[in-house]
């Protein structure tokens, strides 16, 4: 069952940047590429837990502020040579506003 | 006739005694074989890495049940021996009766533990046998677990560093001043406390245990000094002591150990024993290699062969991965001895030989061990080493009279022998990963192995191993394009971005056809740069190309949070600047508050949404920000000069502040760190910076091209100028040279090598209209660079940077 609750507008995450939502569990990173897609995920690499919504946004990609780890934006998956994965969380858009399913975060929480 | 043998205790030396035996006759006895713990026989020695988590108990196994069926072992494992009656010849169990013809004791040893309240709490425990390995894992497996390992010798360290791999936060506690003493001198002690303190396990010397606290079990622990850690698990290593009690109870002579002769026999002749258990010639055996010679000597004594125990030399290495320590013979100071030292600080290499009458008596290897074992090869054969004394610390592979070729020497190192430190890279990874997957260029080797990939000062070593893998297909002139979203290097993108007159990111891409629609984090940054140095009127800055740390005018710190340096203009500050520092430190509770090498004060753990305020306070104070994050001028240091010095030949604080004032906020392709020395006594340091200057009574000597980071390197003199006003025109004119030439990342050291330090000095020194140039074009850069970021973000330019998108709390999952 998702549960879609609003977290802002397109318009308040900077082309090729990203924004973060803090949760009870823990800070996730909504990013917007140059194209205007939008992806979330948690907002720490899984190497040395630094902050992804920080690094640099490239394509659907970000590469970790720390140490240049490349993750998949869509997959949350490490890229290149090195292995590991973020998780991702789902949005939508409706116009200009942005949702993301709640319920995944409760699944997270729940586990 | 076949004989009835009883083994008591089924370790290492008892199981090798055994092989030995049914080796020499298989038939000659009818053995029953008993051990405390309910299982065969493992290699102890290997629990360390069991602990870690780097090995299973299956593989560290020895002998297994099948071994055990085949030579007719009668195996009473789990079962104690409680007593041994030498008259009627039997042993007797809870199970019942044994006789014997001949009776082996291999009780081995009991870990020594320390006479102190609390020892006895449910928590603490030995590190001896798979059980302590089971529970120790089981402890560090609840999240932020506590560890505080007592004794800092083999053990204990192996302990902290597998307890640390798997996450729990370690203290070892050590009596003596330094780490490992019977092995290593203070030297090594030191390194390896260094490398300990590297990952993150705290190191207490000279710390004497008064109490285990806690009340239903361990809780912390007490020293004598007051200090309290913290622990959830106590392990005790402090040592060893021969566990003796049977044969004590049995009348046997025992001083510290069961006394035996070279034979292997007690004083009882039916009775051997072996392990750690025993003493020979006042001396109990702790490792491995004398307790295998024991054993033989032990099968050979029951089968009625001529053998002799002899003390043996040992060499002991530490099983901790990624630490490469050897240690072997005798290595005190005293007269007549001498000893051949290499010390390799920034490689981390430390060896020591001690010499007497040109034989080795006793080596330390720290960081580079290959050649422990051929050091201990002459150290055991008493070889004279004369010959070879000259070169005999480089190791074997330097031997044999010819000339150091790196290539050889490189070719000449093992598999295992480790290359990149940083990433615990080995040579056999890098050289199989580079066939396995056919890699042909240095960032696909570090991409795949990781080495060179962190500080990069092994990068010459990985390029010799690449040269020597790939042979003549391996071509490290080729042009290195700037990243994989490109085939140009950094100096054909910078002279087409002015020969095309290309003025924005995506226009760079377009043109030079970019492989990617828009770059990766090398590229953007350094395209970033080169269009913000060329076109400083025309070009808008793209903040998303930039680092997080010259993003938000901070730098990152490992934990998230960032780190903030104000400009001290020249290291010089005030009462006022102080308590305004002072009044922000406790208003935003900055834990840490730090004296950084370019004379100014760095506040760390600030939280991204705190920075405005702080910079707020600090801009009321009269503060700008100290780029202390940017690829751009850093800090000008000086000394007192003629102010105040009665050696100051010049007002070197004064130039050093109008260098500063004149030249912040521009950026540069690498950071760029500047001194002004008084006088030649130089106290600012000013030959090891990117730029320096000395003065000196006719004038002011002006340096560059210095490095005191990875690469450590003197500066060149560009040449002497005779006023102020010269200097700063001279050094001005040098840093635009810099920004219009050299490549993104690459200090000033690595560029004026590149293009050469005589070039430099012509268009500088020599060409007078050149200079002039390059002054205006840095003074009119400025109208656009000289601005302080922190003010502009205070009157909420890139609000959005400091503060979350959304707030989500769910009240159900919060709790």
């Amino acid at each position: 069952m998702s549960d879609w609750i609003e977290i802002g507008k397109l318009d308040d995450i900077p082309p090729r940047g990203a924004r973060c939502v803090n949760t009870p569990m823990g800070r996730i990173a909504v990013f917007r590429t140059g194209t205007d897609e939008v992806y979330a995920i948690e907002d720490r690499c899984p190497h040395q837990g630094g902050p992804l919504s920080q690094g640099i946004v490239h394509g659907a990609q970000v590469t970790c502020p720390l140490h240049n780890w490349v993750f998949s934006l869509e997959t949350g998956l490490a890229q290149g040579a090195d292995e590991g994965a973020v998780r991702t969380f789902a949005l939508k858009s409706d116009g200009e506003r942005i949702l993301m399913d709640a319920s995944m975060m409760m699944a997270v929480a729940a586990e | 006739m076949t004989q009835k043998l009883v083994v008591i205790g089924a370790g290492m030396a008892s199981g090798r005694m055994l092989e030995h035996l049914f080796e020499a006759a298989p038939a000659a006895f009818d053995v029953t074989l008993y051990g405390a713990e309910p299982r065969g026989n493992y290699n102890r020695i290997m629990l360390s890495p069991v602990l870690a988590g780097e090995k299973t108990y299956d593989e560290i196994v020895t002998h297994n049940a099948d071994w055990y069926a085949a030579n007719g072992v009668d195996c009473r494992f789990g079962e104690t021996v409680t007593k041994i009656d030498r008259k009627a010849k039997t042993v007797s169990s809870a199970e019942g009766e044994m006789s014997y013809d001949k009776l082996v004791i291999a009780t081995g040893s009991a870990p020594f533990i320390i006479p102190v309240a609390g020892k006895d709490l449910p928590g603490v425990m030995a590190f001896r046998d798979l059980d302590d390995v089971n529970a120790m894992t089981a402890a560090a497996g609840s999240p932020g677990a506590k560890a505080v390992v007592i004794g800092g010798g083999l053990l204990g360290l192996e302990a902290a560093a597998a307890l640390r791999s798997r996450g729990m936060e370690v203290v070892v506690l050590h009596l003596m001043g330094h780490l490992m003493e019977r092995q290593l001198d203070p030297a090594a002690g030191y390194l390896l406390q260094k490398e300990l303190e590297g990952r993150g396990i705290k190191i207490h010397c000279k710390a004497q245990t008064k109490a285990i606290l806690g009340e239903n079990r361990a809780e912390a622990v007490l020293l004598e000094d007051g200090t309290i850690y913290p622990a959830d698990l106590v392990v005790m290593a402090v040592g060893i002591r021969p566990e003796t009690r049977i044969a004590v109870d049995s009348g046997l002579y025992v001083e510290r150990g069961i006394v035996i002769n070279d034979q292997m026999v007690t004083s009882d002749p039916d009775i051997l024993s072996v392990g750690e258990c025993v003493e020979h010639e006042n001396v109990c055996y702790g490792l491995v290699a004398p307790l295998y010679d024991m054993a033989k000597v032990a099968a050979k004594t029951l089968v009625k062969q001529d053998a002799a125990f002899r003390p043996v030399e040992t060499a002991t290495q530490l099983k901790v991965t990624g630490v490469n320590l050897y240690s072997a013979g005798d290595f005190a100071e005293a007269e007549d001895r001498e000893e051949i030292v290499l010390r390799d600080a920034s490689a981390g290499i430390y060896k020591r030989l001690v010499l007497k009458e040109n034989r080795i008596l006793g080596a330390v290897l720290y960081g580079e061990t290959t050649d422990g074992s051929w050091f201990f090869d002459m150290l055991k054969k008493g070889t004279d080493v004369a010959e070879m004394r000259d070169t005999l610390i480089f190791g074997q592979a330097y031997q044999g009279g010819g000339q150091l070729d790196p290539m050889a020497a490189v070719a000449a190192l093992s598999d295992d022998a480790e290359i990149c430190g940083c990433n615990g890279v080995c040579k056999g990874k890098i050289v199989g990963t580079i066939t396995e997957k056919g890699l042909t260029s240095l960032d696909d080797v570090r991409a795949h192995t990781k080495a060179s990939n962190s500080c990069g000062t092994c990068t010459g070593l990985v390029e010799q191993l690449m040269a020597l893998t790939l042979g003549d297909t391996y071509n490290p002139a080729a042009v290195q394009p700037m990243c994989g979203c490109t085939d140009l290097g950094h100096d054909d993108v910078r002279r087409l971005i002015k020969a095309k007159g290309l003025k924005t990111i995506p226009a760079v891409m377009q043109e030079l056809e970019w492989k990617t629609s828009c770059g990766c984090a090398k590229c953007r940054p350094a395209l970033n740069y080169y269009l913000v140095a060329d076109w400083p009127d025309e070009y808008a800055d793209d903040y998303q190309s930039r680092f997080i740390n010259e993003r938000v005018h901070a730098n990152i710190q490992k934990d998230g949070t960032y780190s903030v340096v104000p400009r001290m203009w020249g290291g010089v500050t005030s009462s006022t600047e102080l308590r305004a520092i002072a009044d922000v430190v406790d208003k935003f509770n900055i834990r840490t508050v730090k004296v950084t090498g370019g004379q100014r004060i760095d506040m760390l753990g600030i939280k991204k949404e705190d920075l405005p305020a702080v910079w707020e306070d600090l801009g009321k104070a009269g503060f700008v920000s100290g780029h202390a994050y940017a690829k751009g001028l850093r800090t000008v240091k000086t000394c007192v000069g003629s102010d105040w010095c009665r050696f100051g030949t010049q007002d070197s604080t004064g130039l050093g502040i109008r260098i500063e004032k004149f030249m912040w906020g521009s950026w540069t392709p690498a950071k760029v760190k500047m001194a002004v020395s008084g006088c030649p006594r130089n106290c600012a340091e000013a030959t090891c910076k990117d730029v320096g200057v000395i003065c000196v009574d006719s004038g002011y000597e002006i340096h560059f091209a210095g490095a005191a980071g990875l690469d450590i390197k003197g500066t060149e003199k560009l040449g002497l100028v005779k006023t102020e006003d010269e200097a700063l025109e001279v050094i001005v004119a040098l840093t635009q040279m810099y920004r219009e030439q050299g490549h993104y990342l690459e200090r000033i050291y690595k560029w004026a090598k590149r293009i050469g330090y005589d070039e430099v000095r012509r268009q500088i020194l020599e060409n007078k209209e050149k200079r002039n140039a390059y002054y205006d074009r840095f003074v009119f850069s400025q109208k656009f660079a000289q601005v302080d970021p922190w003010s502009e973000r205070v009157s909420g330019k890139d609000k959005h940077e400091f503060k979350p998108m959304a707030e989500l709390g769910f009240p159900q999952a919060a709790e």
